[in-house]
């Protein structure tokens, strides 16, 4: 299959991108600069990430859909307000997770954001689970552009007035050379910052006046490294089918009214974890030394035991030093336990940590 | 001092007497991105022609470091170990990565000029 290309490829190659094939698109690892030094631009500055390969899929219904989605995702929508957005999960009958998600309600429906490398088989379970009643639109007319870092709301509303007044996690319609784009105050990088729904051809004009306001265009490789210093989980890595919101420590994210209302896929599974525990868990990791413990990197207890795996792991351009996020087993995720991780043959010393491992400068309300 | 040398696996080395000092190449440090971290062998410990003897990494990953001649290592560069960016900085000079009391050095005679591993570099890498 021939990997796709997203709007602002030719923009990416002016810039001297490198490319990886990701999800099926040639996406940029990395500009110029490098990946240390736009990780850095994005926390000092604004980065700006082309996440056009993510789904953005538009469901459309009245309050038969609210009550449909909520035998699906564990929140609760009926109470959801117009322009919020929540992050959830797509779940099996087990509580495994298909894929993480934002979820947006927008005039006459949702809007869901989906991961690339899951977005046709979400669009394909969620077809099933709602029948078929409803308009759904797996959008492939518009892209997705991410402005993150502590410049991104004044670069932004240079260009879009009134981006400043969102609230974190809320969005709105707005114009761009008279056509309708949609802002939402959010973002994975655990940076204050805005992404943006654009229809293509007006994609690259968008991401051109956002350069020209001093914001610098950031690889997926700094996207990476970002995330896991906010403490965030990536699907394929952190989060799996084979692995429960509970597991990865994600249960602030399911509405304690589902819960107790228990009508949701996988709910079953939730409500006996929360009051029975996990046996592994998510959990922050910190190398003791500067030895970096990647993706599958084995973890000891202090008897030698082992007691499970790293999931992410990199160095973290901000925190300067190794950093990781993995699963272990419940009886050892206690912050500051010490650990062993088997790196090379060689067990280096690291501690269990809190995340996330650099602290969020996410905006509470709305800046005036 | 000698002419440096260089290897397939982008190494550079130049020989002082019967002592040898290794780095890697210009060449590598651009493809392989922001070095943070790097591990170097042991002084005292004797590593093999083509053998590992060390690790770099990157913030994408991990490519090990192999020395292009067999010897003694006398000496190692903490310096990189403290701060893996003066890899980037200079990667043919002060970050040099570790000395070899040579054995052979015949084996010196299989590596690469300058100008024939220009020419390597850039063919492998388009």
């Amino acid at each position: 299959m021939e990997t796709k290309k997203t709007s602002l490829y030719q923009l990416h190659q002016k810039n001297r991108a490198k490319f990886v094939e990701f999800a099926g698109y040639q996406m940029p690892i990395q500009y110029s600069d490098g990946i240390v030094e736009e990780h850095k631009f994005t926390r000092s500055h604004a980065g700006i990430f082309d996440v056009s390969h993510m789904g953005q899929l538009f469901i459309y219904g009245g309050d038969d859909l609210v009550e449909d989605l909520e035998k699906i995702f564990p929140l609760d929508l009926k109470n959801l307000e117009i322009n919020h957005s929540k992050y959830s999960f797509l779940m099996n009958d087990e509580a495994g997770i298909y894929d993480d998600l934002i979820i947006t309600k927008i005039e006459k429906g949702f809007l869901i954001i989906l991961n690339a490398a899951c977005k046709d088989n979400d669009f394909r379970i969620i077809s099933e689970l709602l029948n078929d009643k409803y308009q759904m639109d797996l959008d492939k007319k518009r892209s997705l552009i991410a402005l993150q870092g502590p410049k991104s709301s004044e670069i932004l509303n240079y260009i879009i007035e009134g981006v400043v007044d969102l609230n974190f996690m809320s969005g709105g319609m707005f114009k761009f050379q008279e056509q309708k784009i949609y802002v939402t105050r959010s973002g994975y990088t655990g940076e204050d910052g805005f992404e943006v729904s654009i229809v293509n051809e007006l994609a690259e004009n968008f991401t051109k006046e956002l350069i020209n306001k001093g914001a610098k265009l950031i690889g997926l490789g700094a996207r990476d490294t970002l995330r896991l210093e906010a403490g965030l989980c990536l699907y394929g890595h952190e989060l799996d089918k084979d692995k429960t919101p509970v597991e990865a420590n994600l249960k602030w994210a399911i509405s304690k009214e589902r819960i107790s209302q228990g009508n949701f896929i996988g709910s079953q599974i939730i409500t006996k974890q929360l009051s029975d525990g996990v046996d592994k868990i998510r959990v922050g990791i910190k190398p003791e030394g500067r030895v970096i413990a990647r993706e599958k990197t084995k973890i000891f207890n202090q008897s030698d035991a082992y007691i499970g795996e790293i999931t992410s792991g990199t160095f973290g351009p901000s925190v300067n030093g190794p950093v990781a996020m993995g699963y272990v087993e419940n009886e050892f995720s206690k912050k500051n336990t010490k650990v062993f991780l088997e790196v090379r043959g060689k067990k280096y010393p690291a501690n269990i940590c809190g995340l996330p491992f650099y602290k969020k400068s996410y905006v509470k309300g709305a800046n005036k | 001092m000698s002419e440096v040398k260089y290897s397939k696996e982008h190494e550079w080395i130049t020989l002082d007497g019967d002592v040898a000092t290794i780095g890697i190449t210009k060449h590598a440090t651009e493809m392989l991105g922001d070095i943070v971290f790097a591990e170097l062998p042991e002084k005292g410990s004797n590593v093999e022609k083509d053998g590992t003897a060390g690790v770099v990494e990157s913030t994408k990953a991990a490519s090990d470091v192999y020395t292009p001649v067999s010897g003694e290592v006398v000496d190692t560069n903490q310096t990189i170990v403290d701060d893996p960016s003066k890899i980037n900085e200079d990667p043919e000079g002060s970050a040099w990565f570790f000395k070899l009391k040579m054995k052979d050095q015949s084996e010196m005679d299989s590596l690469m000029n300058k100008e024939e591993y220009d020419k390597f570099a850039k063919e492998s890498s388009s």
